[in-house]
């Protein structure tokens, strides 16, 4: 493959750009996969924390408490770790344990309670008496959630998946480490097993504009949510 | 009719039953604006909260057109709930939404899916609350004043037959909330709505309710009309209450009596018709009494014009003057007696 020479005499171990272009869509695509079935199921996940949460709608301590704990238990687990003891679950989920497929299941169960938990304190800001004058005009649980809670929580909502598809730009890095391919991939395999370090530097930088352009986004969003 | 029915309240705290409202009887006729007068703390905002059920009573019922609102299953209770409309002391709109799809809001909970209707409807209330060239903008664009405006706006939305104001004008300026209580005003009499209207203000009483019930520590300790409580309380509570209406009488009765005055020190109190007639002075003539004027105020309750005077009279004819005054329908108090209650 042809390369332009400046690229080549700066990172002289590049000899297939369109291996690292791939590993960059790679990356993209878990990253939107994996996100948007965290919203999915990390939002209906923070509902339930903030509606059974103790002195709110649907106080339910017995379910708040086992919620918590599972979410809790997942967030606690580092997500290299949680990666490999899952595993099974990834196979008998998406058929596979490697590439895309492979890395959405671990990545998910790994950032939906985190996500969930930024939910049920973006529900927290809510001011109560909105939710009182709600219940006044007869509203019911679910035509509160749906009306009042999530879109007076929207900005911080917006904010939360921002954070939450920054930290999984992390986690799919790891990935690389198990073979999910991406970005990380590349840079655990040539950068560090074969201390191509051109190739670390390339794809921390690439990394690196993901993240700012993916704050950029987040906070242009959530500035144009809050504007009223 | 709202009426409660041996109510009271408690809070469990820490294991403990603290009451809030202790069991009391209270009947809010249609169409009349009835005061709910307390500190913070008496229980008041718990009191006009077991209206709609936003609170349970402990025991006792509540009963709106006699149907008990404590026997409701959640269906029946936010149907219920659609035709008592309320506002708050800190508006408590949704910030996420325009001013119209605010007011749209109870419309659209309780079903209403046709867009023409809800744009008519809303217009309607807009017009009513003379906020029709802010129903685009948000909440946050708005002065309190306008809030609240947007806030009965949607209370009215559903056509309520009662509306509850929780210390709606608390948090407004002095014009404004003259402003947000002649509209209340206004709707209570055209649209012959029962207003429910909690506060810790007297002055907001005078100006608009009919009745009141003045609340001490969860016990109500005084009920009646407007006029008779504010020109005669009784409780030392209420009493409280007349006085920071009347700042300079208050100060001026409160810490010294008149111990240096000569006479007779009486409180004078005129209502309706009699506060425009000479009747003070043509008794005065007639009986060769001096009179000095030590305090007085004239002003309304509600629509009903009032005079109070605090005179000194000498002379030989004080008893006949008095009784002249009595029959001409001027209340009388002595005002040392006012003073030690006891």
């Amino acid at each position: 493959m042809t390369t332009v020479p400046l690229l080549h005499t700066l990172f002289p171990n590049i000899d297939d750009w369109g291996e690292l272009g791939r590993a960059c869509i790679d990356t993209l695509l878990m990253l939107g996969g994996s996100l948007a079935l965290t919203v999915l199921i990390g939002l209906p996940l923070g509902v339930l924390l903030y509606l059974t949460g103790k002195g709110q709608l649907r106080a339910m301590p017995k379910l708040y408490g086992l919620t918590a704990l599972v979410v809790n238990v997942l967030r606690s687990v580092p997500f290299i770790i949680l990666m490999i003891v899952l595993m099974p679950v990834t196979y008998f989920l998406v058929g596979t344990k490697l590439g895309i497929r492979g890395a959405i299941p671990p990545l998910v169960i790994g950032a939906a309670p985190f996500f969930a938990r930024l939910v049920e304190t973006a529900l927290r800001e809510v001011q109560d008496g909105v939710i009182e004058a709600a219940q006044a005009m007869g509203a019911s649980t679910w035509q509160i959630v749906r009306h009042v809670l999530l879109p007076e929580a929207r900005a911080g909502i917006a904010a939360g998946i921002t954070v939450t598809a920054i930290a999984l730009v992390g986690y799919t890095a790891m990935g690389g480490a198990i073979g999910s391919g991406g970005l990380g991939d590349l840079a655990y395999r040539y950068g560090y097993l074969s201390y191509e370090s051109d190739y670390m530097v390339v794809t921390v930088v690439l990394l690196i504009v993901l993240v700012q352009g993916l704050q950029v986004i987040g906070d242009r969003v959530v500035a144009r949510l809050s504007r009223h | 009719m709202i009426r409660f029915l041996d109510v009271h309240k408690s809070y469990r705290v820490d294991g403990r039953d603290v009451p809030a409202l202790q069991p009391l009887d209270l009947e809010i006729a249609d169409g009349e604006v009835f005061g709910i007068i307390g500190h913070s703390g008496a229980g008041k905002s718990t009191l006009v909260r077991l209206i709609n059920l936003l609170e349970r009573p402990s025991g006792g019922r509540v009963l709106i057109d006699d149907i008990d609102m404590t026997s409701l299953d959640e269906p029946a209770l936010r149907a219920q709930r659609r035709r008592i409309g309320m506002i708050f002391q800190h508006f408590n709109l949704l910030g996420s939404q325009t001013v119209a799809d605010n007011i749209a809001f109870p419309l659209r909970l309780a079903g209403e899916r046709d867009a023409k209707a809800i744009r008519a409807r809303v217009d309607e209330l807009l017009a009513r609350v003379g906020l029709q060239a802010h129903a685009d903008k948000y909440p946050s664009q708005l002065s309190g004043g306008q809030k609240q405006r947007v806030g009965i706006a949607r209370a009215l939305a559903n056509r309520p037959s009662i509306l509850l104001c929780d210390e709606a004008t608390s948090a407004l300026d002095p014009q404004t909330t003259g402003d947000v209580l002649a509209l209340l005003a206004e709707i209570n009499r055209e649209l012959k709505l029962t207003i429910v209207l909690i506060t810790h203000e007297m002055d907001v009483v005078r100006r608009v309710c009919d009745r009141v019930a003045v609340l001490d520590a969860g016990h109500v300790v005084e009920t009646g009309a407007v006029a008779d409580v504010f020109l005669h309380p009784r409780h030392p509570t209420t009493r409280r209450f007349v006085e920071e209406a009347l700042p300079e009488e208050a100060a001026s009765t409160r810490q010294t009596p008149y111990a240096h005055v000569p006479g007779r020190i009486l409180r004078l109190s005129f209502r309706g018709e009699a506060t425009w007639t000479p009747t003070l002075s043509r008794v005065m003539r007639d009986t060769g009494v001096d009179f000095n004027i030590l305090a007085g105020r004239i002003d309304r309750i509600k629509e009903l014009p009032y005079g109070q005077l605090t005179l000194a009279l000498d002379g030989a004819n004080v008893d006949a003057a008095l009784e002249a005054l009595r029959t001409a329908g001027i209340e009388i108090e002595e005002v040392a007696s006012l003073e030690n209650p006891s």
